[in-house]
């Protein structure tokens, strides 16, 4: 559907804690527009539909090509990148909001701080001995190689938490993205050598005991990251060890 | 003795940046590391196609040694040798260190790791990662540095950008100025030397393949303070990219190294579906002007080609100016386990399916192959000597550059999946070099006086003031579209003189309209836009440098393409005749008859020209603007001779 001009219904906060106000800015159509270009027209020309000049918009975002995570707010109500949100397929007027579910910082910028420490929580990272050259990597089949780069695809977007009704602003519930990043890392063989470690971290509180199991965090994924089977199987891991722990400890 | 205690301050958590850090924590040694952004969203992660390193698991026979020829080749001979061979000498440990870091590289039917062929090389040398090779490197490093944040020695500074570096009165860089992007304070931080691992500059074009930070901003502000700039005119333009209103996306190279054909109907003005068009109506102008390398001839050969075509013969699909990707005949599953990163980034943003429809695509600014100059060391028998405090060095003594904002590896062209290697190849080399440098130091950075950092941030704090003071008429963000545009239209594929004349007119136009912006917000907190005033004003420098150093160069090398000085190197040349050449001229003037006819004419014209220009451009900051001279390459390994892909 191609329109000649386009509006964009945005939701503001100048900063933490202040009072949110709304927006309306008419943009012109341009072809290949996604909501990235059109926040860019709104810097460069920060006047609202009703003649108003006021500050652009701010906004996070790098690039441009849903790889890096960084440009997630909600557009129409529906957690996304800006970036792969093409403006001919969306309808009119395109409401957007910032992320609900973290601490807004200013407009559509919000403070995803929460997700990067629990990848410190989980030790995310395999143990390697050291930058040296000591040889080859382990060597390990295709099928199991295919699996864990579905899973490391995941760029820390935070698009299936804005979505679980179990993660909420101030709660210490993980999420989708953690537990399956547990599952990422237990699935390399160096990186099993601490897979108990890493289950003990996802079974404190905010741990998986706490999913619901909505099954919503996979629908918004966009990376179509597995999510509902990392949470299935670092469910079953976690009782494993659970037992493991009745009995060894 | 007991050693001081050290820090350092790593700019930039790209795979430069990260590599970087990694290897310094590895001595003990505190780093602090500034960001735009988290690190994890740094720009690295848009490389797609992979990583070179000559492991020869495919019995081709390849070396490092010939992946060393392949880059000096591709780079038309502008890379200094001992650099890209230690470079190329590395590459298969640091694929094995990635490897065993976890990176998700694509698997033999033995569980090895598996390579695939890209531009440039006819071996099979790049390790991927399906088509996110980039983002794939980027979270390994990312999580080895989030261990040894967790172990104390790394502190993140996420949310900050580099302004400058604190020079003392000798010259000596003891700290950076970094801008809190939230609370929009200015810092400035002590430390006993600092790495700038920022990226390159493709947002002074506006739309590239690049993303929104990379602005070339603090390799122009290390300029501005007098750091010297190398070999700016050489901007890699990628053939491949798909269009947009705020990015250029790329299509990797990866794509033809799989397979992927580049073609154009056989006739102006026919508008079939390109499925309906038969073989023979179909030109695929790469393969059958490059026989040997077909559609994996280098970037810039590529890139020159799709202008031409479209351009010149008015061959371009639909007569837009676009040529077909076509990886129709590659059965959907092999195209999604090998390349499915960009498939998926092409249907999001075409609506369309590759493995359906032929792609269309279009050349677009990609990479810069130059950057701050940097200094190293070689090991007198044609490698690098990895101890030494030179390496990598800025001519700022204290202040390294690492990564893209570097400049010695890549020469006039890139090879594809050679910067994945230069990043975290440089990455890795400072580390060594660095710390034995803050070793040497007169006196650490505890006993450099206050005075000079307080001096600094107040420079700054002026700085930012001035700008949101600033009320004038022009938008700051329009006006980056209007320098974008200038460089678009005068600086790309092809450049002539008067053309690049206009455009430093033009720049001085653009500088003299900054004077008048108007600094939209003005608010404190969060606030991006005197923090892009500043950006633009480093991007007007940069683009000086840019321009003038292609003003100058009359000449064309690797991506620097001026058709009125084009040597037109006669059909069926053999570049070992010109070595050849050179060795009967020890023996006397070689003969006409020795050679096919206008061989020998085109091999004078040719050697006259590298007698003249196959040296490094160097730009320094003078009289506002970039004073431009030249140095020596180092040249000790491979002789020069005409490049050839037939």
């Amino acid at each position: 559907m191609t329109r000649e001009t386009i509006a964009l219904k945005i939701k503001r906060q100048d900063a933490p804690g202040a009072k949110p106000y709304w927006n309306v800015f008419k943009l012109p159509s341009l072809p290949h527009a996604n909501v990235i270009s059109c926040l860019q027209e709104i810097q460069r020309n920060p006047v609202t539909a009703d003649g108003k000049t006021v500050t652009p918009v701010t906004w996070d975002c790098n690039c441009l090509e849903e790889v890096c995570g960084s440009c997630t707010m909600r557009i129409n109500g529906r957690v996304r990148q800006a970036c792969t949100a093409l403006v001919d397929i969306l309808e009119d007027p395109i409401v957007l909001e910032p992320m609900s579910k973290f601490p807004v910082v200013r407009d559509l910028q919000v403070d995803r701080s929460r997700m990067f420490e629990n990848l410190r929580k989980i030790k995310g990272w395999i143990e390697i001995d050291g930058s040296y050259d000591i040889g080859e990597g382990p060597v390990f089949p295709e099928k199991i190689r295919e699996k864990a780069y579905a899973l490391s695809q995941c760029m820390t977007c935070g698009c299936c938490l804005e979505a679980c009704p179990q993660f909420t602003l101030t709660n210490d519930f993980m999420g989708a993205a953690t537990f399956s990043q547990v599952r990422y890392f237990n699935l390399h063989p160096t990186g099993a050598m601490n897979k108990e470690e890493r289950l003990e971290a996802v079974m404190k509180s905010g741990g998986i005991a706490d999913c619901g199991n909505a099954q919503v965090c996979v629908e918004v994924c966009p990376k179509k990251i597995p999510l509902t089977e990392s949470i299935a199987e670092i469910g079953r891991e976690t009782t494993l060890q659970l037992l493991k722990n009745l009995v060894l400890k | 003795m007991p050693r001081r205690e050290k820090k350092i301050v790593v700019i930039g958590g790209g795979l430069a940046g990260l590599s970087a850090t990694m290897k310094i924590c590895e001595f003990k040694v505190r780093v602090t590391l500034v960001s735009f952004q988290p690190v994890k969203r740094s720009h690295s992660v848009c490389a797609q196609g992979g990583i070179n390193a000559a492991i020869d698991t495919k019995g081709e026979g390849d070396s490092p040694e010939i992946h060393f020829y392949d880059t000096v080749k591709g780079g038309d001979f502008l890379a200094h040798q001992p650099l890209a061979r230690d470079m190329c000498h590395q590459g298969p440990a640091i694929i094995r260190l990635m490897d065993r870091m976890g990176v998700a590289f694509n698997r033999t039917a033995e569980g090895h790791l598996d390579f695939r062929r890209f531009g440039g090389t006819l071996y099979s040398r790049t390790a991927f990662a399906g088509a996110t090779t980039g983002q794939q490197l980027v979270y390994a490093l990312d999580e080895q540095v989030r261990r040894h944040e967790r172990d104390g020695l790394v502190q993140k500074l996420e949310w900050h950008e580099y302004l400058g570096a604190v020079v003392d009165g000798a010259g000596v860089c003891r700290g950076a100025v970094v801008h809190d992007l939230r609370a929009g304070n200015i810092l400035a931080i002590a430390a006993d030397a600092v790495v700038l691992a920022t990226g390159g500059p493709g947002q002074i074009y506006a739309r590239s393949t690049n993303s929104t930070v990379c602005t070339g901003s603090a390799a122009a502000s290390a300029y501005l303070q007098g750091a010297k700039y190398a070999n700016g005119e050489f901007i890699q333009i990628h053939p491949t990219a798909i269009p947009g209103q705020d990015k250029l996306r790329l299509m990797s190279e990866s794509a033809r190294g799989e397979g992927g054909r580049i073609w154009v109907p056989r006739n102006p003005g026919d508008n079939r579906d390109p499925l309906k068009i038969p073989e023979e109506d179909r030109y695929y102008f790469l393969e059958e002007n490059h026989p040997l390398f077909g559609n994996l001839v280098p970037r810039d050969v590529a890139s020159r080609e799709i202008h031409d075509v479209v351009y010149n013969r008015k061959l371009g699909v639909g007569g837009q100016p676009t040529v077909y990707l076509d990886l129709t005949h590659q059965p959907p599953e092999f195209l999604e386990r090998r390349l499915g990163g960009i498939i998926d980034i092409y249907r999001k943003f075409t609506g369309q399916d590759p493995s359906r429809v032929p792609m269309k695509i279009f050349p677009a600014v990609h990479y810069s192959m130059g950057g701050l100059w940097v200094d190293y060391e070689s090991d007198g028998h044609g490698m690098v000597d990895h101890r030494s405090p030179r390496n990598q060095m800025t001519s700022i003594p204290g202040l390294y550059a690492a990564g893209e904002v570097d400049y010695q590896y890549h020469g006039a062209n890139r090879l594809g999946a050679n910067s994945l290697l230069s990043c975290i190849y440089t990455g890795l080399l400072i580390g060594p070099g660095i710390v034995r440098y803050c070793d040497n130091l007169d006196k650490g950075r505890d006993a450099v006086p206050s005075s000079l950092f307080d001096r600094a941030k107040k420079e700054w704090d002026n700085r930012f003031a001035e700008i949101k003071r600033m009320n004038g008429r022009e938008n700051p963000y329009a006006l980056h579209r209007e320098l974008g545009d200038l460089l678009l239209t005068n600086v790309l594929i092809v450049r002539e003189n008067k053309k690049l004349l206009e455009t430093l007119d033009g720049l001085d136009g653009i500088e003299a309209r900054f004077k008048d912006i108007k600094c939209l917000d003005t608010s404190d907190w969060s606030n991006p836009t005197p923090s892009f005033i500043n950006q633009l004003y480093n991007m007007i420098h940069l683009s000086r440098i840019i321009t003038k150093g292609a003003l100058l160069r009359d000449e064309c090398r690797g991506a620097h393409y001026k058709p009125e000085f084009d040597l037109n190197q006669p059909d069926r040349f053999d570049p070992h005749e010109f070595i050849d050449y050179l060795e009967k001229k020890q023996y006397g003037p070689p003969r006409e008859e020795d050679y096919p006819p206008g061989h020998l004419a085109y091999m004078r014209r040719f050697e006259a020209n590298e007698e003249e220009w196959l040296k490094t451009t160097i730009a320094q900051y003078k009289n506002n603007g970039p004073e431009i001279s030249y140095e020596a390459v180092d040249l000790s390994l491979v002789t020069p001779r005409p490049r050839k892909y037939d």
